[in-house]
């Protein structure tokens, strides 16, 4: 664990490091030149063209199909102003917020926690259950969740006895489609936490407990500072990988009914293709990258303070 | 959870034997943990099981029904023909096993100078891709649409196959370079002074020592691109080209009522390769969740 590591400050012994002439790294790196080409093409590449589009009127039908021209902040100033945009933020972030941040992250805890105490079978079969939610493909994902929380589904069949019963993706489909996402991702906190807590050393935790700490104590005092740096980058990594999810909102809602579960990718995805107006969709590609750029900004600034 | 067990990890069978008394507190907690567990454990079954037992009832709705007097095979039946799931699965296989081959050897590339060298660019780059792991792939599509359309790859396996690839990079470099790092430094250096290449002491010594790491990385990086829907879903158009993860979509979204049956064999279908490989893999998968260690240098 790099629990003692600082970015930026001198890490660990420096066994290593020597300052090369500039043509002794160049050698070294020449390995690295496929995967920087294909990083440059595929992705830096079109992130630097979202920056470009998105203050463009391009669009595969139309006005801007013909003559491309620079409009300068009118896609944003369109984005802001229109009501189906905000909407979509705010989705997004209650979707992201509910299902990655509480949702995966305290659940994937909890039960790498559970776990640790459980009876094996318990542990064992639990994992395979929770592991197989998430290495079912997405599109499945989608269908299983469509099919549970349906006015015919399982859901109801299971709750309807108590009287409430209904079609859970008409009537709460963000939550429905947050529930699935939970459902889905969970798994992957669940395997960092068992990682990070498999390299607590017992005896610092037998110690709180000799000293009389409870075990709501010794999870705030000892286990949690000990995994802070892993409950970081694990927050960082699945708020990225919920702010694009796509595939299982699209199975299960189309971003419906009306646009009560449009999260911004779906905005997009209908702006852009739906509608043609990639020099808009690109503009709202920037926001999510943006909004992906402030959620690591602020995990970086965690790391580095711990 | 105030537990006082004496489940430790080192715990022997003469446990019970130890300083401390196993109380009837100790037990109480025990069960509580196990029944919490196992709760928690059927919540995330329930939704699951249903594909299976649709899969096998001729007769399946949305319910979670046991198959009864309805079990039989026809929905495999149904679905098993060349267009609904032969053609879809084989280009599903073309397009991850094409995307896999060059992510991984890529990867291995540059993960060999990131673990055996220090230059002055090394952190930074291995920040770069560590942001770039979480990149939101979904945002980048309609440029990369452009792209596509500018350079003539779209509804082209090559062009997907790239682009595919490239998403895997940054998460195959970083767990390339943890296995990587895992190798002695020693064995190679005697093959340097005896004047090996940096290429030949990867190819020749590296590698053997890591082909259980590199399985790892190559069976998660599979995975990750048989379930992908967004990407070739954008960029690949004609019907015949579509992999499993797109047909199934669409497939059933072109009748007016769905048969469930149907669609949850078709899934039982799609989702066997994943699980198995994921079995495979499963007991070899625990070093590549210690993103903590992943930035020490």
């Amino acid at each position: 664990m790099a629990t003692l590591t600082r970015p930026g400050a001198p890490s660990g012994p420096q066994l290593r490091r020597r300052t090369h002439p500039v043509r002794v790294d160049i050698a070294r790196a020449l390995p690295l030149t496929p995967a920087v080409v294909l990083l440059l093409v595929f992705l830096a590449g079109p992130i630097l063209w979202c920056v470009y589009a998105a203050f463009t009127n391009t669009a595969l039908t139309g006005a801007g199909s013909g003559d491309t021209q620079f409009v300068g902040l009118d896609n944003f100033r369109a984005a802001f102003g229109s009501e189906a945009f905000g909407n979509s933020v705010v989705l997004t972030l209650v979707f992201t917020i509910l299902s990655a941040v509480v949702g995966q992250n305290v659940l994937g805890l909890a039960l790498a926690l559970l776990q640790k105490r459980a009876a094996k079978v318990v542990r064992t079969l639990v994992g395979i259950t929770v592991i197989g939610a998430w290495v079912i493909p997405e599109v499945v994902a989608g269908y299983l969740w469509y099919a549970f929380l349906a006015k015919d589904g399982t859901l109801n069949e299971v709750i309807g006895v108590l009287g409430l019963g209904q079609n859970w993706l008409y009537t709460l489909p963000i939550i429905a489609v947050s529930l699935a996402n939970v459902w889905r991702g969970t798994a992957f906190s669940m395997l960092v936490y068992n990682a990070a807590l498999s390299e607590i050393p017992a005896e610092i935790e037998e110690a709180a407990e000799m000293d009389g700490a409870t075990g709501w104590a010794r999870l705030r005092h000892v286990t949690i500072p000990m995994i802070k740096r892993t409950v970081t980058t694990n927050l960082m990594l699945i708020t990225l990988q919920t702010l694009s999810v796509f595939g299982l909102i699209y199975t299960m809602t189309k971003g419906g009914p009306g646009t009560k579960s449009q999260t911004l990718p779906l905005y997009m995805y209908e702006q852009a293709f739906s509608f043609s107006q990639i020099g808009y969709g690109t503009a709202i590609a920037l926001v999510l990258l943006a909004v992906g750029g402030v959620f690591s900004i602020v995990y970086m600034r965690l790391l580095r303070e711990d | 959870m105030t537990t006082e067990t004496s489940t430790t990890p080192t715990a022997t069978p003469l446990a019970v034997t130890s300083h401390r008394p196993v109380g009837p507190r100790t037990w109480v907690a025990t069960a509580v943990v196990n029944v919490v567990t196992a709760v928690l454990g059927v919540m995330f079954l329930v939704p699951l099981l249903w594909v299976v037992f649709a899969a096998f009832d001729a007769r399946a709705g949305l319910k979670l029904e046991w198959p009864g007097t309805g079990f039989s095979f026809d929905n495999f039946r149904a679905v098993l023909t060349p267009e609904t799931t032969y053609r879809p699965m084989w280009n599903g296989l073309v397009l991850c096993v094409g995307s896999t081959f060059i992510a991984i050897v890529v990867a291995t590339l540059a993960a060999y100078p990131l673990s055996r060298f220090e230059t002055r660019y090394k952190r930074p780059f291995l920040l770069t891709i560590l942001f770039s792991t979480g990149l939101p792939i979904t945002a980048i599509m309609v440029p990369v649409y452009g792209l596509f359309v500018q350079l003539n790859l779209v509804d082209t396996i090559g062009g997907t196959v790239a682009f595919m690839a490239t998403t895997a990079l940054p998460m195959s470099i970083f767990l390339c370079k943890n296995f990587m790092d895992g190798v002695p430094l020693t064995l190679e250096e005697a093959a340097w002074t005896d004047g090996a290449s940096s290429m030949q002491t990867l190819r020749h010594i590296v590698l053997p020592l890591m082909w259980p790491g590199l399985s790892v990385v190559t069976i998660f990086t599979f995975i990750g691109m048989w379930g992908n829907f967004f990407i070739p879903f954008v960029l690949l158009l004609s019907p015949d080209r579509l992999p499993a993860s797109v047909s199934i979509f669409t497939f059933f979204g072109q009748y007016g009522s769905v048969q469930w049956g149907q669609l949850a064999a078709y899934s039982v279908l799609y989702t066997l390769p994943v699980v198995v490989l994921y079995v495979l893999l499963s007991r070899r998968l625990g070093g590549a969740f210690n993103f903590g260690g992943a930035l020490k240098g």
